[in-house]
């Protein structure tokens, strides 16, 4: 049957089972919008498009499916820019529709044109720009095909106006071959077995993991290796909740803010094996000096992931389960009581620290409160900065996809939309961003789309008035030259001030309890240590989305710390300014 | 250390504008590129030459391998190939050095394919060494002009 481009398109989302799609209308999308008014697809309209590709993003990475965005041509595509940078750098799985000039105005400059496929060719994993609607259909089914299979990642899809109008007849193809793509999936078994042999072999190896072992789903298959060979297991910023964080053989995060247990076993390893890690600059602290006396065995399903920072030894290329299943057969049982013991004297050496005695709020205590209170079972969104490392630190979150961060590309503003994209299909579910003041104002406007939909999302600001990661390092490497990261400093203020203590400071920007008020939130402001476990207890309780305002200390610092430049065992654990 | 890759890729707009992005987004250098339809019209050939040592170069074919619309990535590093460019020198000549030139063309097996009074046009073909030999041969007639193809490249075909 005859279906216009824009028909083909909606019907072709609900093919692929799309539960939601978030987006914004304009004029080179109107036809596509004006077929979505007589569908029912379910559609979030988002009030910027960084923030509705974040939702998209969001959801893909809280449920493991891909995310969709619907947006215009122009300054609607250029907005989606940042969303699928981030998710590019993460591997997320979304498929973007911008709407584009119809086709023979393309390259005339037409209003709100741009070269879309051109501007995001290097941020995606592919795109299409469909100039004939007879290809549409088995573009939209290349485009969730390539989206979520192998190293996943987002692509977009260019829809001219035309083309959106144009007819033809509509078969959506039920699957699809694309000669130059076919990712591996099953690791070679000479590679699997010689890295078997060489973990058997060794006496102080350390599993590294990151977000290729959530991906991929092989959370119980690491599990099974590090028990079966007491391997510890030390985990990346996107794999947070992989591996059980309580259990004797974790050793938590790695990298610059990563526990002081876990740099140092790999400093000390004879073995790494890397699992759906890339080898982050984060990670590694200076590269040369990476786990300096380890062989590394890198498995992954993206070949040129290994070996790009440095040589791998035993390259193991395909998913990470099939392959661990495999491998798990040729792992022998080892005990490795040494290695261990090594490993619980430098927890016990340098453990996760900040002064629990005093009065002062400190924010480690409200994340701590906050995991213990829901257990780990929320979702926990966060920005990006001083918050996201403490979050990452002290939420124990209970399982993979629980814990949903900017990684790659760091991008403030991910948070708070991203939790929304996450509770849009778990309502039943405790979803909470977790920000810092900077980067909640990034895209704190989104509070409509939780109010407009009854989707009530829990937002812990901690605010030390600053842009704090920035704070942090101007304190520690600039000589305290608080340059441009102060949010509360006015006209009025020393133009060189560095003792935001002094009691000085102008009232802060906005205040964000009558901030969430207007909206119809909750907002709720905590001042003081004693008051905190009542209000999250408060903010868990209510039904609404609320807005928790924590003045937390303005100059704490995030410790341990490895500085840029490093090597990971040469950590600092306080400031000596 | 230069290498010649080979890559066939989906004849499709946008395609050659993906390599270009990917090797000025990763900081690799292209020394030369030629591309032009194969056998098969859906299919076009890109012939590569590039600067770096083996880790550059084994991060170039990876990354050029993931990009969806390429089929195939052949190193010809280690492999016997043959490669051919092409280049157009306009030289001056004058009557007095222009059988000199002449002759010097032929025993390059260069093609004279424009002649005027002060200058004349040579086509010289040849791998590259070949044809940046020719060219510090030619120069101190002084070039007024010149212009080079990318060298193409195949795989030499098997002796039985």
């Amino acid at each position: 049957m005859e279906k216009t481009g824009a028909q083909i398109l909606i019907e072709s989302l609900l093919k692929e089972k799309v539960e939601v799609v978030f987006g914004m209308p304009g004029g080179p999308a109107l036809f596509l919008f004006d077929e979505m008014y007589k569908s029912n697809l379910n559609f979030i309209l988002a009030r910027h498009e960084q923030a509705a590709v974040h939702m998209a993003d969001g959801y893909a990475r809280a449920t493991g499916k891909t995310g969709v965005g619907i947006f215009t041509s122009g300054p609607g595509a250029t907005n989606t820019v940042t969303g699928l940078a981030t998710a590019y750098m993460d591997s997320v799985p979304l498929v973007v529709i911008t709407g584009q000039v119809v086709t023979t105005v393309i390259g005339q400059d037409g209003f709100q044109e741009v070269d879309t496929t051109g501007i995001t060719r290097p941020i995606t994993k592919h795109n299409f720009l469909v100039k004939d609607v007879k290809t549409l259909a088995r573009t939209i089914k290349e485009a969730f095909y390539i989206a979520s299979t192998g190293k996943p990642g987002p692509v977009l899809i260019d829809f001219p106006g035309d083309i959106q109008r144009a007819k033809c007849d509509y078969v959506y193809p039920d699957k699809v071959e694309i000669r130059s793509y076919k990712p591996t999936i099953e690791g070679h078994i000479g590679q699997i077995k010689k890295a078997a042999q060489i973990i058997n072999a060794s006496k102080n190896p350390v599993l590294y993991i990151g977000a290729g072992v959530v991906i991929s789903k092989a959370e119980k298959e690491v599990l099974a290796i590090s028990q079966k060979a007491q391997i510890p297991v030390t985990h990346t910023l996107l794999a947070v909740g992989a591996y059980p964080y309580n259990d004797e053989l974790s050793l938590n995060m790695l990298g610059m803010h990563g526990t002081f247990w876990a740099n140092k076993a790999i400093q000390s390893a004879d073995v790494i094996i890397a699992v759906g890690a890339r080898f982050d600059d984060r990670c590694t602290g200076k590269v040369v000096d990476f786990a300096r006396n380890a062989d590394i065995v890198h498995i992954d399903i993206d070949p040129a992931s290994i070996s790009k920072i440095f040589k791998t030894d035993i390259p193991v290329v395909g998913d990470a389960k099939a392959i661990l299943k495999k491998m798990e057969t040729f792992i022998e049982k080892k005990e490795r009581k040494d290695w261990i013991a090594k490993i619980n004297q430098w927890k016990k050496e340098n453990p996760l620290r900040y002064d629990e005695n005093d009065d002062k709020l400190h924010p480690q205590y409200v994340i701590s409160k906050l995991s213990e209170l829901t257990k780990g079972e929320a979702i926990v969104t966060t920005e990006v900065g001083q918050h996201q490392m403490w979050a990452a630190q002290y939420y124990k979150a209970k399982h993979s996809r629980l814990f949903l961060t900017s990684g790659g590309l760091g991008t403030m503003g991910f948070g708070f939309p991203a939790a929304i994209g996450a509770k849009s299909v778990n309502p039943d579910k405790e979803v909470i961003a977790i920000a810092g003041d900077g980067s909640f104002q990034m895209n704190m406007q989104e509070m409509a789309v939780c109010m407009a939909n009854d989707m009530p999302v829990k937002v812990i600001i901690l605010n030390n008035q600053f842009l704090g990661m920035v704070r942090q390092w101007q304190m520690m490497f600039y000589d305290k030259h608080y340059a441009h990261s102060c949010l509360a400093k006015r006209k009025e203020c020393p133009p060189k001030c560095n003792t935001p203590n002094n009691g000085k400071c102008p009232a802060y920007l906005p205040d964000f309890v009558l901030w969430a008020q207007s909206y119809g939130a909750e907002g709720i402001r905590v001042k003081s240590k004693k008051e905190v476990e009542l209000a999250l207890k408060k903010m868990l309780a209510s039904k609404n989305s609320v807005v928790l305002d924590v003045w937390i200390e303005k100059e704490e610092n995030v410790f341990p710390m490895v500085p840029a430049g490093n090597a990971l065992d040469e950590m600092l654990f306080r400031f000596h300014g | 250390m230069r290498h010649v890759i080979s890559v066939l890729v989906e004849n499709k707009p946008g395609v050659l504008a993906r390599i270009a992005t990917l090797f000025s987004a990763r900081g690799f250098n292209i020394d030369s590129l030629a591309v032009g339809e194969t056998e098969d019209p859906e299919i076009s050939r890109m012939t590569i030459a590039v600067g770096g040592d083996y880790s550059v170069l084994e991060q170039i074919t990876k990354q050029l391998n993931k990009l969806v619309d390429i089929i195939k990535v052949s190193d010809f590093t280690d492999i016997q190939y043959v490669e051919r460019g092409l280049a157009l020198i306009k030289i001056n000549a004058t009557k007095t050095n222009r059988a000199e030139i002449i002759q010097l063309a032929s025993i390059f097996r260069t093609r004279i394919i424009d002649m005027a009074s002060d200058s004349l046009i040579l086509e010289v073909t040849g791998d590259k060494d070949k044809i940046e030999a020719f060219i510090k041969l030619v120069s101190v007639y002084g070039i007024k002009e010149m212009c080079r193809t990318g060298e193409v490249a195949l795989s030499r075909g098997e002796l039985k």
